[in-house]
């Protein structure tokens, strides 16, 4: 039974597709939608303008090339895939930064107050893991300028009128609903295990319905709370997502988390100093001598350990964050040379990170964002004295699992429906939700790319789902529908009564000590072992615990419960997808395997959902997928397409090494010409 | 100095708008770099209050990146409109002095310190607060603009919408239809802006009138409490003078 028409279902209805989620991945999904003429239900925690994409601070990635350095997508791909490592699947990440010079024009079209050159066009400055300008900024905080464009334009299609197959508006019905202020509970799937909707509760009212989709897209970014403080805002909790896994999503590489150099400690949450102020020439420093007693400033040139520049000749300060971390945390643990207090008279776990020798209206014009927060929030002047900053949590590489269809050249097939879809038929993601482009670490800049590219994707992908799809899920059935809304009521229920001794705040801030200490910059497989017990006596505990609050009003207490509960199954599938993984490779390292082993480890973790019978949740490798997308079967495995760029020892100690080979390539092209 | 410190809070408790309201008190221990927020954390893991020692329901409160830039967090604190994740406790109540915390007064409540502020999304479809596009397909780089014409947008596209404006400005009340300034303001930068400035004319047709640009009585309490230190009042003063430019000439050029 196919629907009616491209607009209405059977029985009359306007057929939308959900998106879960209202940062970058989700309103870009949500416009390529519109545009195909797709109406759209927006569901988001919180209102779309306050998502975490507002955090974002230094710039997006794209090869403009209007420096004269002779910068391409195809050394933006090569040094991304080098970047990572080499675990990320290489046709996704040529159809990213093929599209990124594009992506940053229509931004600037969009209005987005880009930083400009004397001559009016695009100004770009330097990031980590390349010695080209390839960053496009609006002062330091891109990420809010660019969610606000995209909110700006998704706030437009809220106001245009969905029109029927013959263009004539339906009354009462806009290209946008929004759903601000609704948590996703759960996917409503049906026997054939087809996603046709979601379970969502208002968070004002608490009221629970199920709302149906012809597709879902997720855009819910990515779990930094289950480390417990990190540079995440605070719903960041990965809920979502890990609702869909335990309804049989596949997540992948999970274990790859990214931890940032620079960011500034505080008792509710770590607050990041981006990357550019080091693509701007701040220099990161400790004094030589352990127990210097000086203000950073009255601390002479030659006294000064600039350890990465020293250990990293080749890109200095911005050697990408995996390893700047790395290097940050062996000269605070393990040598004692983190930055002296004389007051506590011990070396704090804190590192100089300088930008004192910029005259103060560059750093103005370019960066006053981040010095901003850095006065607001210790109370320091960073044009005066270099900010003390240390490592902390920020993002995952690792996230559901998606497909993409390769072209014959080793790109993308535009449009196809594999593009940005799950193991789950129907159920889409884009952003940091899932695990495509940044295989073991992640570039700066490459994240605002990969959310805003992967609703690209996302979009035309599920619109050419949409359109060959059998039947629409709103003549699924009401049966479907009012079964999935009463499963997550009687959950809901149950959790309010719960009123055991336990309190669920103070059982998160255990957990995400432990997966802090333990499973982050080193990894140790006796350590993650005793992470593993810690996390089943956590899930255990989280049984227990009080729900404090049995209001039938706003009731966040209630929430964080179920947060809760999702944050352990995620924390699970990090730390044994790290106990499992024997080798170093980009963000995730374990000293007593300090290789890359790609005879065993070139390959995507894969993790699948099953219910222990201790009715705790287990995790189950797999090497294999098979899915079923509008009749045709797709069988993947675990394999890397490395086919564009060819795996190579990462080393960044010499100038030019993360891009060698698009230079060879260009030397032999045009072999009259001579470099300079 | 080292010795174990509190800090102790009095926070307006309300279920709805119709219940009633009542303060509750909480005494928590300090933590280096503590803000209204950690503190606020720090009560939910112990829900008990310090004077009668009462088990209570944790408060609720908005929040998200808690580095201001998302505006999620506003509320009064000491009866002062601003974000509580910048309001750092050694600043706020320096000599361990009670820090009150109440809902903003001007938008519906919901409940505790949570009130509702869609009225300002929706302010912004009044206005128009978009450029026009006419796809996200590739079309190009966008028209090119001088860095000043940059400097002057940038600090207008830094607005919130957190509400500290409206919550500040005596002309945004219960008797009154006022937009208020955030949004006049977003009036002025897509009007900046060289393709934005295009439908100028239907920004300015929507803030013409009392409930607009005219609505305005210069008391100058938006741009004291501005978060980001957005120039509103000289918004209000170009769009004002746009405004009238518009409609006294408006139609020689129609």
């Amino acid at each position: 039974m196919a629907a009616k028409t491209a607009i209405r279902s059977e029985s009359g209805k306007v057929r939308r597709v959900i998106v879960v989620g209202g940062g970058l991945g989700g309103l870009m999904t949500a416009i390529k939608l519109c545009e195909a003429g797709v109406p759209v239900d927006l569901f988001s925690l919180v209102p779309v303008k306050r998502s975490h994409s507002v955090c974002a601070q230094g710039g997006i990635n794209a090869s403009v090339n209007t420096k004269g350095e002779g910068d391409s997508p195809r050394i933006h791909l090569e040094e991304t895939a080098y970047g990572g490592d080499f675990l990320a699947n290489q046709p996704p990440i040529k159809g990213m930064t093929d599209a990124a010079p594009g992506i940053v024009y229509m931004l600037d079209r969009m209005g987005v107050p880009f930083n400009r050159t004397p001559e009016g066009l695009l100004d770009f400055r330097r990031f980590g893991g390349t010695l080209f300008h390839r960053t496009a900024f609006a002062g330091a905080t891109t990420g809010q300028q660019l969610l606000y464009a995209l909110d700006e334009q998704v706030r437009r299609y809220e106001t245009v009128e969905v029109e029927d197959e013959n263009g004539m508006a339906i009354p009462g019905e806009k290209m946008v609903r929004k759903f601000e202020f609704w948590d996703m509970l759960s996917l409503v799937q049906d026997g054939q295990g087809v996603c046709r909707g979601i379970v969502a509760q208002d968070l004002k009212s608490m009221q629970i319905e199920a709302f149906p989709g012809d597709a879902v897209c997720l855009a819910t970014g990515g779990p930094g709370i289950i480390f417990g403080k990190s540079t995440n805002s605070v719903i960041n909790t990965g809920t979502a997502a890990s609702a869909a896994y335990q309804q049989g999503a596949c997540y992948a590489n999970g274990e790859f988390i990214q931890v940032h150099p620079t960011a500034i400690p505080a008792a509710d949450k770590l607050r990041l100093i981006s990357e550019s102020a080091r693509g701007e020439g701040g220099r990161v420093w400790v004094p030589k001598n352990p127990k210097e007693s000086r203000r950073g400033r009255e601390v002479p040139e030659s006294e000064r350990d600039y350890f990465l520049e020293r250990r990293y000749p080749g890109y200095g300060n911005l050697v990408p964050r995996d390893i700047a971390s790395r290097e940050l945390f062996v000269t605070c643990f393990h040598e004692g040379r983190g930055v002296y207090n004389t007051r506590t008279a011990k070396n704090e776990s804190e590192v100089y990170l300088d930008l004192t020798h910029i005259p103060k209206p560059t750093l103005k014009r370019k960066l006053a964002g981040i010095l901003e927060i850095y006065e607001k929030f210790v109370g320091e002047d960073p044009y005066d004295n270099p900010m003390r900053v240390f490592p902390a949590v920020h993002y995952s590489m690792g996230g559901l699992w998606v497909d993409f269809e390769r072209s014959a050249d080793g790109g993308l097939v535009h449009g196809s429906p594999r593009n940005q879809a799950t193991n789950i038929p129907g159920l889409y993601a884009a952003g940091e939700v899932e695990y495509q482009y940044h295989g073991a670490n992640r570039l700066g800049a490459n994240s605002l790319l990969s959310c805003i590219w992967g609703g690209m994707a996302a979009g035309p992908a599920i619109a050419s789902y949409r359109n060959n799809m059998g039947s629409s899920a709103y003549d699924a059935g009401s049966n479907l529908f009012d079964g999935a809304k009463k499963r997550e009521q009687a959950k809901y229920e149950a959790i309010l009564k719960m009123d055991g001794p336990e309190n669920p705040f103070q059982l998160h801030a255990e957990l995400g000590q432990m997966m802090l200490i333990d499973v982050t910059i080193e990894r140790h497989n006796d350590r993650l072992d005793q992470v593993l017990a810690k996390i089943e006596e956590i899930d255990a505990r989280s049984r227990k615990v009080s729900v404090l609050d049995t209001s039938s009003r706003m009731n966040q207490s209630a929430q964080f419960v179920r947060h809760l509960q999702n944050m352990i199954v995620l924390a699970r599938v990090i730390a044994q997808g790290a106990r499992n993984r024997d080798e170093s490779r980009g963000a995730h390292f374990k000293p007593a395997f300090k290789e890359r082993d790609d005879a065993n480890w070139q390959r995507s973790t894969l993790a699948m959902h099953r219910e222990g019978t201790n009715g705790h949740g287990q995790v189950n490798y797999v090497r294999e997928l098979a899915y079923n997308l509008n009749g045709t079967q797709v069988n993947v495995s675990d394999a890397v397409d490395v086919g564009l760029v060819k795996p190579r020892p990462r080393k960044y100690e010499t100038a030019g090494a993360a891009s060698a080979t698009a230079a060879d390539d260009k030397a032999k092209a045009s072999p009259s010409t001579t470099s300079v | 100095m080292s010795q174990a410190k509190n800090v102790k809070l009095k926070i307006k408790r309300q279920e709805s708008a119709e219940g009633p309201a009542r303060y509750d008190h909480f005494e928590v221990q300090w933590l280096p770099q503590m803000n209204v927020i950690s503190a606020l954390m720090e009560v939910r893991k112990n829900p008990v209050t310090s004077d009668t020692k009462e088990k209570v329901a944790p408060v609720n409160w908005e929040s998200n990146c808690l580095e201001e830039v998302c505006g999620a967090c506003t509320m009064l604190i000491n009866g002062r409109v601003r974000q509580a994740c910048t309001a750092l406790i050694d600043q706020v109540a320096p000599g361990g002095e009670e820090i009150t915390l109440e809902p903003m007064s001007k938008f519906p409540l919901v409940r505790d310190l949570v009130v509702d502020r869609s009225r300002m999304f929706n302010d912004l479809k009044t206005v128009k607060a978009w450029v026009q596009l006419d796809g996200t397909h590739e079309l190009g780089a966008g028209p090119r603009q001088s860095p000043e014409n940059q400097e002057e947008a940038y600090p207008l596209a830094r607005c919130m919408t957190c509400g500290s404006c409206l919550e500040a400005c005596p002309q945004v009340n219960d008797s009154s239809n006022f937009i208020g300034p955030s949004a006049i303001s977003q009036v002025r930068l897509f009007n900046l802006h060289p393709s934005g400035k295009m439908h100028a004319k239907e920004r300015l047709e929507a803030i013409m009138g009392e409930d607009g640009v005219a609505g305005c009585g210069k008391a100058q309490n938006c741009v004291e409490v501005c978060p980001k230190d957005i120039p509103l009042v000289d918004s209000i003063t170009q769009v004002s003078r746009q405004a009238t430019k518009h409609m006294l000439f408006g139609w020689l050029f129609s």
